[in-house]
């Protein structure tokens, strides 16, 4: 780094202690202009404590913050903005109900009367080409989309410190390199981008430069262009990572036998905020992993509860497991033929937030673990049950009795999978299994559902992220607008055939039109 | 033709027994808008009701005691804005605890006020208007509360839909954390809004001790106030809906006494589980309608907003 420039933001010795952590414990971080400066950790290694307190949004205990050379405090997020600081936040802080121009006014400081208002988005989204209709309704929009609002109500900040907390995690390939052409854009314009994200090779391809936290230090800063990718993942880690290993195929896994059958399954819901499926078919045999991609919003919740049983198929033939048809069944009917089932959400769905870990393992383990008795519960072998996922999985949790809410998104995602995997399922349903959850145990979860479909499983993945679906299957079918493309090998497909699909061009991959 | 002319002073009067609903319920809407459930109305207009008739009838003057049950329903609004956003007590148990507060205070408030009558608030005649037929009556010959509760409608509805700090309350009332991260103070904002809220109340009580019938009697919101919140949810959350049922609402009211003088043979219990009736069957209605809730329902509504989490 020169030192001729002055840096546009410094943090010397910034320290946050919350009550049992400490957050941040002395970091430095020194961001040039026209820099795009990755931060990267694993979660819970202080990287959004850090930004908390760059963006006003919490205080740092000691440590000081120098902006373009001079020392600052911000108080608040609106003193960051006054400087110069934008954020776009992991979790869009976007109102459902309000238009995307309420939406973006409520953002800024100074947003004027609302006409004037609305041709100021149409001008700064036509320039870095992030197309927005100011007058829809958020909860209309795509996910992508969401993002650009966010992006665009910090643009017209004119920030020239720009935040941006995992952006790609919930776009498609394609709409992840547009918005790296933003960001090339923006960070010509002199602007500074600091990115936060676990996805090392976007880091690469993206940042000038990188700094990494551990447990709240500063543990490397590096070119991430001069690294690979395992070293980085193994500084934000701080041990070897082991890649999943992938044992061939059992034998008989292409025979004949279907465990999971769908034949031409169409839901109709009347609720507008739904995606319909359109005939969709396809297979899972045991010992196979299928995984199902696309962007969320596609369908997808629909296809995991009409497999759950959550929602009914009208046929009952429309949904057979081992040949049985099971369309009319619910989700218990289901779960006592072999099916086990992990949702999308952790929190609410997966497991209910306020009670403890051996009640959560109760709640669907009870039939299979034998954990109710003449309609008592059996307290220890609950318990006992609850042990042992917690020690075969490796679910780092205050013993049995802590509440499902007080784990990290992966020490609960490895005790739900482990839940189900236990209880020996003949066909297991998986949405999202790594959805905001650090490398570590991703990896562990990858290995499990691995194992567990070399041990004679069926195993059906639903997931938006394709790096994690290729590591899993054997073969990806994309689901778009309700409809189910062909499914492909994994090892004669690539990541840009699947990401085309993924933006709705089935069987027309040479077409180059775009939505 | 005499029938017809008998509708004019029957649609006043359906107007007037509609206005301490529609203040009350415009008051609660505000508040859930930001994001509170305040179930404690019929508390806090009761005490409205008891302060407004003591202010009035020791300063003699109407407009004393309308201010006065406004400044009560605020400072009540304010303990329970004090317990459920900076203590976070449970905002449903809280609600409740209000309203039996209430119930008891203003009985012992107005403990020496029993009985004693007080004369009526002048109507205002708006001229030319007032003369006119069926119409006159209806609409343009009543007090200065009536005419202002029909302008506090367009008002509320401008100020949460065209202005700046409304576009705000929403926002807060939608997703508190959100508002947060954007770095507004959702404690504050939503204490004003309770505030608001409970003046609003405390007017509504006002009204019935003041000029509707000009006396103080224990409990003698009889109800409304758990009318107007049925209101809110039966609008869902749309002041010019309020409105609307502010005035079916009071016209069942009004009925309960014609039918009655008019000589047939209905149960007035049964007029009165009326209000409550069409609510239930206008709920089972709207619940049907997803988009409708979804855009208007405030999805914080009664969560309890924790700053640091």
């Amino acid at each position: 780094m020169t030192d001729t420039v002055t840096p546009r933001l410094a943090l010397r010795g910034i320290t946050k202690r919350f009550p049992g952590c400490l957050a941040n414990d002395a970091v430095d971080l020194t961001l040039l202009p026209g820099e795009i400066h990755a931060l990267l950790g694993e979660n819970g290694a202080g990287k959004s404590t850090l930004v908390k307190i760059i963006y006003g949004i919490q205080h740092a205990d000691s440590g000081s913050m120098l902006w373009e050379g001079a020392p600052v405090s911000v108080a608040d997020p609106a003193a960051a903005r006054r400087l110069g600081i934008g954020m776009v936040f992991q979790h869009f802080s976007l109102f459902d109900t309000l238009t995307v121009a309420e939406n973006i006014a409520l953002g800024l400081d100074d947003a004027g009367p609302m006409k004037a208002l609305e041709g100021r988005i149409r001008a700064v989204s036509e320039r870095y080409g992030l197309a927005l209709d100011p007058q829809r309704h958020v909860f209309d929009l795509s996910v992508g989309e969401r993002q650009r609002v966010e992006i665009v109500r910090c643009l017209l900040q004119d920030p020239r410190l720009l935040i941006m907390d995992e952006p790609t995690s919930v776009l498609t390939p394609q709409e992840v390199g547009k918005l790296f052409e933003t960001l090339r854009r923006l960070a010509a314009e002199g602007r500074t981008i600091l990115y936060i994200s676990h996805k090392l090779e976007e880091i690469r391809a993206l940042c000038d430069g990188a700094t990494v936290l551990r447990g709240g230090r500063v543990v490397a800063a590096c070119d991430p262009r001069a690294r690979t990718a395992r070293e980085l993942a193994e500084m934000m880690i701080g041990e070897e990572l082991t890649a999943p290993e992938r044992a061939p195929q059992v034998a008989g896994a292409d025979g004949t036998a279907l465990r999971l059958e769908v034949r031409h399954l169409s839901t109709t819901t009347d609720n507008p905020f739904a995606t319909n499926l359109k005939d969709v078919s396809f297979a899972v045999r045991p010992g196979e992993i299928l995984g199902i991609a696309g962007v969320a919003g596609n369908g997808q919740a629909e296809l995991l509860a009409s497999l759950s049983g959550e929602l009914p198929a009208a046929d009952q033939g429309a949904v057979l497991i081992d040949g049985r048809a099971v369309g009319h069944l619910g989700p218990r009917g289901r779960r006592d033929l072999g099916l086990a089932f992990v949702p999308e959400e952790r929190l609410g769905r997966g497991a209910v937030p306020e009670l403890s870990l051996s009640e959560n393992a109760l709640l669907s383990g009870y039939a299979r673990e034998r954990l109710v008795r003449r309609g008592l519960v059996h307290f220890g072998r609950a318990r006992g049950f609850a042990e042992r996922i917690i020690d075969l999985f490796d679910v780092v949790a205050h013993g049995h009795r802590a509440e499902a809410r007080s784990l990290s998104g992966g020490n609960l995602q490895k005790f739900i999978i482990g839940r189900e995997i236990l209880q020996k399922p003949k066909l297991l349903v998986v949405g999202q299994p790594t959805w905001g959850v650090d490398a570590g145990a991703a990896a562990a979860i990858h290995q499990a559902l691995i194992d567990l479909a070399r041990g004679g499983t069926a195993v059906l993945v639903v997931s938006q992220d394709l790096d994690e679906l290729f590591v899993l299957s054997d073969r990806i079918a994309v689901l778009f607008h309700g409809r189910l493309s062909e499914s492909r090998p994994t090892h004669s497909t690539t990541v840009e055939e699947i990401g085309l699909l993924m933006g709705g061009l089935f069987g027309t991959a040479t077409d180059e039109e775009e939505r | 033709m005499t029938d017809l002319l008998i509708l004019g002073p029957v649609i006043g009067s359906m107007i007037v027994a509609a206005t301490p609903l529609l203040y009350a319920a415009l008051g609660e809407l505000v508040v859930e808008k930001s994001g509170v459930l305040n179930l404690g109305v019929e508390g806090l207009m009761l005490t409205g009701a008891v302060c407004g008739f003591a202010a009035g009838y020791s300063s003699g003057s109407l407009v004393v005691g309308v201010v006065g049950g406004a400044l009560a329903g605020a400072l009540l609004g304010a303990l329970f804005g004090l317990l459920v956003l900076f203590l976070m007590t449970n905002q449903v148990a809280t609600g409740l605890a209000l309203t039996l507060f209430g119930v008891g205070l203003s009985a012992l408030i107005g403990q020496g006020y029993v009985g004693i009558p007080m004369s009526k608030a002048g109507v205002i005649r708006i001229p030319v208007l007032s003369d006119l037929p069926i119409l006159g009556p209806a609409l343009f010959a009543h007090d200065a509360l009536v005419y202002l509760g029909l302008l506090a409608v367009p008002a509320v509805a401008w100020f949460l839909y065209r202005t700046r700090a409304g576009l705000v309350l929403r926002a807060v009332g939608e997703n508190h954390a959100a508002a947060h991260a954007l770095g507004y103070k959702v404690l504050r904002i939503r204490f004003l809004a309770i505030l608001f809220g409970g003046a609003m109340s405390g007017i509504a009580g006002a009204y019935l001790s003041l000029m509707y019938t000009p006396m103080w009697a224990e409990n003698m919101t009889a109800g409304r106030g758990w009318i107007a919140l049925a209101l809110v949810v039966f609008a869902t959350w749309r002041p010019g809906r309020v409105l609307v049922g502010a005035w079916l609402f009071g016209g069942v009211t009004i009925m309960q006494l014609h039918v009655q003088g008019l000589g047939f043979a209905v149960p007035s219990q049964l007029l009165s589980m009326l209000p409550y009736l069409a609510t239930v069957v206008v709920l089972v209605a709207i619940s049907r309608d997803v988009t409708r809730i979804r855009l208007n329902a405030p999805a914080s509504l009664g969560k309890i907003f924790h700053p640091d989490a």
